[in-house]
């Protein structure tokens, strides 16, 4: 069986700033990854190759087996269908109302009639627990969490194969979070897809993946199944995730 | 030694600068050419640009023939030639002034306005959105613009030729002396087909340059708040520079003798 996502090599740098140094990962059909690492290690440069907004200085990815690294314009339309993203600042369209930020996909990606578009997104709404009346606020009027609901609701209203989460959880209260994670994993298994989340949240990384790997100085130097995350014997795992402030990790002050 | 690195490091982002625009250019041109076509946010951009500028373009229009019928007659009456002014006034706002006044003063209006809104959709990783949506940004948002500005510019640059004309037309009969009907007979008379349509093109290569620098800086705003400022401010600066360089080459081909 072909990986649904897979990365060899990945390497990117930004001027003379090396910030992915040969990523290599796998994700298999159905399963629920999350890349755990420090701010600005790269976390989500490395997700935005996936996605193409960042092209890659060397090495391969691979999408259902179809190399995509390079693919732009027309030519990755149908790769794009296939995935559906929750950015990490929400990046919700403050010109247009919530449910039109929701069915966008539906309008413009896929040329479905705004009417019949309108009924999708308030039934996605109400998957992630938002009522009818929050359709037709602007984006500005919501609360944070509200916000990442309805990112949420955007990203899963396309039915896609697969969807990228870029740190979920950060800004929102624990009770929050805890209400995100739930959605996240529950959404997923219902969708039927295969998740990439990145996260530097260890409740949060715990809650919705079936496999962890830890980023590290532009590498991925841990992977496995989640139960083992507290048996990696990696040291590196093991300082970031009791949150210790002494261990083989060097907090770099400047970015 | 140090002196001559500096300024070829200077050299070589200003090539590097101006090669990004051209690549930016050609991607947009493209874009502008190829289905799909939102005809929907065309019509909305329309009405941005071009309706809500009407007032500024109008009353500045109207303030310019005002001071160009007084400039003229003052100068005029040096040589005994006083009566040239509707010739004069006519003359100068089709071919230049109606086209560069409405082009700057819609710089700083839409070039700002397109520039913020761009580069906050940018650095709020809103443009990233769209393409995770199947959506071309150039497509979605500086087609619908290009296409707006170039489309109403050169109607806003008609109206302003009407008000720069009649601005001179009122401070003629009200203090310089004309007859309204003579002064409206001799402006008739004169202008041409030519001192119209010339600044018309003005008009649409302005509207062209206006929305390009609005879109262009902020699509390349980076770091938050003070980014999107920085876009903003270069977007009104480098569109008004590149509007009176290209209507000095326009004057020069539309009018070569
Ligand atoms: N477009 C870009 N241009 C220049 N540097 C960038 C760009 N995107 C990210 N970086 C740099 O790459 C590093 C990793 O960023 P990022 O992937 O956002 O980290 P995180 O792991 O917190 O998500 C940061 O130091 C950031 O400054
Ligand atoms: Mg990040």
């Amino acid at each position: 069986m072909t990986a649904k996502i897979q990365l060899i090599g990945v390497k990117k740098s930004f001027g003379s700033k090396q910030v992915l140094n040969g990523i290599d990962l796998t994700i298999e059909k159905g399963s629920s990854l999350v890349v755990i690492g420090g701010s600005g290690t790269g976390k989500s440069v490395m997700i935005k190759c996936v996605l193409g907004i960042i092209t890659p200085d060397e090495g391969t990815i691979l999408v259902d087996g179809q190399d995509v690294t390079h693919l732009r314009g027309s030519a990755r339309e149908p790769v794009m269908k296939k995935f559906g993203m929750l950015f990490q600042g929400g990046a919700l369209f403050d010109s247009l109302p919530v449910w039109e930020n929701v069915a966008f996909g539906l309008i413009q990606g896929r040329g479905m009639k705004r009417s019949i578009a309108r009924d999708v997104a308030i039934r996605s709404l109400a998957k992630v627990g938002l009522p009818e009346d929050v359709a037709f606020l602007s984006p500005a009027e919501l609360s944070g969490g509200m916000q990442k609901r309805v990112g949420l609701a955007r990203a899963i209203a396309v039915d896609p194969e697969i969807i990228f989460f870029d740190e979920p959880t950060t800004g929102l209260d624990p009770i929050m979070a805890d209400i995100i994670n739930s959605l996240i994993a529950s959404t997923v298994k219902d969708v039927g897809a295969t998740a990439l989340s990145i996260t530097h949240d260890m409740a949060s990384a715990r809650k919705i993946s079936d496999h962890i790997a830890m980023l590290y100085a532009g590498k991925i130097i841990w992977t496995g199944p989640t139960s083992q995350i507290d048996n990696s014997g990696n040291p590196y795992v093991d300082q970031f995730i009791h949150g210790r402030a002494e261990g083989p990790i060097k907090m770099a002050v400047k970015a | 030694m140090n002196f001559l690195a500096g300024i070829g490091r200077a050299v070589l982002s200003l090539l590097a600068e101006i090669g990004r625009l051209a690549s930016f250019t050609a991607r947009s041109i493209a874009a502008l050419v190829s289905p799909p076509i939102y005809s929907r946010l065309i019509g909305q951009q329309i009405m941005r640009i071009g309706y809500f500028s009407l007032p500024v373009v109008g009353l500045t229009a109207f303030f310019t023939g005002g001071a160009l019928a007084l400039q003229i007659y003052l100068g005029g009456n040096r040589y005994g030639a006083e009566a040239i002014v509707p010739q004069i006034v006519v003359l100068g706002i089709t071919r230049e002034l109606g086209p560069v006044i409405a082009g700057l003063m819609v710089a700083g209006r839409v070039a700002a306005a397109i520039a913020a809104e761009i580069g906050t959709m940018k650095v709020t990783e809103q443009i990233d959105a769209l393409t995770t949506l199947a959506t071309n940004p150039i497509k979605y948002l500086v087609v619908p613009r290009l296409v707006a500005a170039v489309v109403t510019m050169p109607i806003l640059v008609a109206i302003a030729d009407s008000i720069g004309v009649f601005g001179g037309y009122v401070v003629a009969t009200q203090s310089l002396g004309f007859t309204g009907s003579i002064y409206l007979k001799n402006t008739m008379d004169f202008a041409t087909r030519q001192d119209i349509t010339s600044g018309l093109i003005k008009a649409a290569v302005f509207g062209f340059v206006i929305a390009l620098m609005g879109c262009y800086n902020g699509f390349n705003s980076k770091g938050g708040a003070q980014g999107v400022g920085r876009a903003t401010t270069s977007a009104v600066v480098s569109a008004s520079i590149l509007i009176l360089a290209a209507n000095y080459i326009l004057t020069s081909v539309l009018f070569n003798k």
